[in-house]
């Protein structure tokens, strides 16, 4: 049962960051692309504010899969590094919390592309 | 054609026809909370194998964009996209779908110009603006002695 | 010799004929409404190639032959050919064409590529400055997808008003002949911008372009739209369609009988999930070598005038938060010479 309950507040909370998103498409002039950016800074000063941090205790992937939870990352990833190593920190911090994701972008990224064939729009 | 641009603008706003957005909205609920499911389900497995709370996120992570990558290569990914809309754009999956895309795409101006340098025309602005609000963070951190 | 009677409008006196036309499809064109009229479809849109310019320049080569044997010419027979396609520096056409050893004239006029080679092949005709002409054109999905808007693998959604590039090619021999179809005028389009800056709404941005061609051929040949079959306009799809309509009602001049866009016509809207409908140089182009000449050939319609539009943007231009200007050039093509 309370891991059902954890599916349905990832459901939920994921579900809204997308029908947020999708609010911002169809009513404003935001290209998909100016979106994506607009969320990770959003989730970078949401995380700075300490207002992310709840959200992700509250919702778990629901949270942390949109890209708001990769700015929240990199918040808290300067957050953590500052506090150990001062100003080198907010050079090393973002990258390093992130490094995962980004570094699984790249290599998975390149590798589909030397496997696969691009392909027509059917 | 006695017509101002301001006119035509009218004109053309009554012409064209509105996105459903009594059907995109749902839609990018429903598919948006669905891979976020997929993520906790992710992440509730590799706990259950051992992993720590955090690991256990990084890693799920690092799923999720593997499973986008894959489907991205086999052409399913835009075509959920083409009805999942923001619910396939704004999870990590859609982070990765913009990386793997142009890689795919441009693969044929060679490994280095095309598929090298065209990986990230989409998704480097993501990781510019990111990476640098995190720096200025970083920084208002050490000046105003916060942490 | 040709009779130039206004700014823009040009009539041929000598009445080129079309001696042959083509129309090569892609896998999508052949599943829609006028299949049955294509010379030449191929379910693999690669055209047997490894890159999408190289699928294109194809498809051209595939059309080029297909109206040559079709005339019964060879290369040797055509003094000249005007050729265009959407891709930068041209190089569908100029790829396409290299085997041809034709003297060649690469355009660009965006989706209106095809009237304006077919009216510089007719004016070129009718002046004896070339005895043969051909006019070609072509644009595919992918090659258009990559340079304009995305990346095939993309997940991005299309908004309604957009418009599906049609995978395509179309052309025509024009030279002097006593078998319909004869061209009997051109009239060249006017850049048009009415401040339209929406890439997924292209038609709006060529509709005005279409209604100041209209308006100048039908004042300057003191004619009505009642004088003619129909109209075909080229690719404004369902916003730009309406959108033309209403701005020649504002003129008095009412085309909604007689008006059908080739975008509205090369697929079936309701089942291939184009949108707004095709668009693309192949879109008009192959619309007109299939159906529209077909049918002036075997005399359904007498008189018809064919206008092909052009959006005339870079992604650059766009970027740098440009409007898109809009082209449209007309072709009276006739039954009968006089």
């Amino acid at each position: 049962m309370e891991m059902f309950i954890d599916y349905l507040k990832a459901f939920v909370i994921g579900g809204l960051f997308c029908a947020i998103g999708q609010i911002l498409i169809d009513y404003t002039k935001l290209t998909p692309a100016r979106i994506l950016v607009s969320y990770v800074v959003a989730g970078v000063i949401l995380g700075a504010l300490g207002v992310y941090k709840p959200l992700v205790d509250f919702a778990g992937a629901g949270a942390t899969v949109p890209l708001t939870g990769f700015g929240y990352l990199l918040s808290k990833g300067v957050k953590e590094a500052v506090l150990n190593h001062g100003l080198l920190g907010a050079i090393t911090g973002g990258m390093t919390a992130t490094a995962a994701g980004i570094t699984a972008a790249i290599v998975f990224g390149f590798i589909t592309a030397l496997i696969f064939k691009p392909g027509d729009k059917a | 054609m006695n017509l101002t641009t301001k006119d035509y603008e009218e004109m053309n706003k009554k012409a064209s026809p509105n996105t459903k957005s009594y059907m995109t909205i749902p839609c990018a609920f429903i598919i948006g909370g669905i891979i976020c499911t997929i993520g906790q389900a992710l992440v509730n497995l590799y706990m259950y194998c051992g992993m720590q709370q955090e690991q256990a996120s990084t890693v799920a992570s690092v799923s999720l964009v593997f499973l986008s990558a894959l489907l991205t290569g086999l052409k399913i990914y835009d075509n959920i996209a083409k009805v999942g809309g923001a619910g396939t754009l704004v999870p990590i999956t859609g982070f990765a779908n913009a990386v793997v895309a142009p890689a795919l795409e441009f693969k044929s101006e060679g490994l280095i110009l095309g598929l090298g340098a065209k990986m990230f025309i989409i998704a480097g602005p993501v990781i510019v603006y990111g990476v640098t609000a995190s720096a200025i963070y970083g920084v208002i951190l050490c000046l105003f002695n916060l942490v | 010799m040709s009779l130039k009677i206004s700014q823009s409008t040009v009539i041929l006196p000598s009445c080129p004929g079309i001696i042959a036309y083509a129309s090569v499809g892609g896998k999508k064109e052949g599943e829609g409404p006028l299949a049955r009229y294509f010379d030449l479809l191929n379910d693999d849109t690669s055209f047997g190639e490894k890159s999408w310019e190289k699928a294109e320049s194809q498809l051209q080569k595939d059309c080029s032959s297909k109206v040559l044997e079709k005339a019964g010419l060879s290369p040797g027979d055509i003094d000249i050919m005007f050729a265009g396609d959407l891709l930068n520096q041209c190089i569908g056409s100029a790829y396409g064409s290299r085997e041809m050893d034709i003297p060649f004239i690469g355009l660009y006029g965006a989706c209106s590529t095809m009237a304006e080679s077919l009216a510089l092949a007719s004016v070129f005709v009718d002046n004896a400055v070339a005895n043969r002409a051909l006019a070609l054109t072509s644009s595919h999905f992918c090659s258009a997808e990559r340079q304009f808007r995305f990346p095939l693998e993309y997940g991005g959604q299309r908004t309604p008003t957009a418009q599906w590039t049609a995978t395509a090619s179309g052309s025509v021999i024009v030279g002097q002949s006593d078998k319909a179809p004869f061209v009997r005028a051109v009239c060249f389009g006017k850049i048009k911008d009415m401040g339209v800056k929406d890439v997924n709404n292209m038609g709006a941005a060529m509709a005005p372009a279409a209604c100041d061609t209209i308006m100048a051929y039908l004042t300057d040949t003191n004619t009505t739209p009642d004088d003619y079959d129909m109209i075909y306009t080229g690719d404004l799809g369902e916003v730009g369609s309406s959108l033309l309509i209403e701005l020649l009602q504002r003129e008095n001049i009412d085309i909604s009988k007689k008006h059908n866009d080739c975008g509205l016509m090369l697929y079936d809207r309701e089942q291939q999930d184009v949108h707004a409908g095709g668009s693309g140089c192949g879109c008009s182009a192959s619309v007109l070598c299939s159906y529209i000449l077909r049918r002036i050939e075997d005399g359904t319609m007498k008189n018809v005038l064919f206008l092909a539009t052009g959006a005339m943007m870079s992604p650059t231009s766009l970027q740098q938060g440009e409007s898109i200007p809009g082209i449209a050039h007309l072709v009276h093509i006739s039954n009968t010479k006089g």
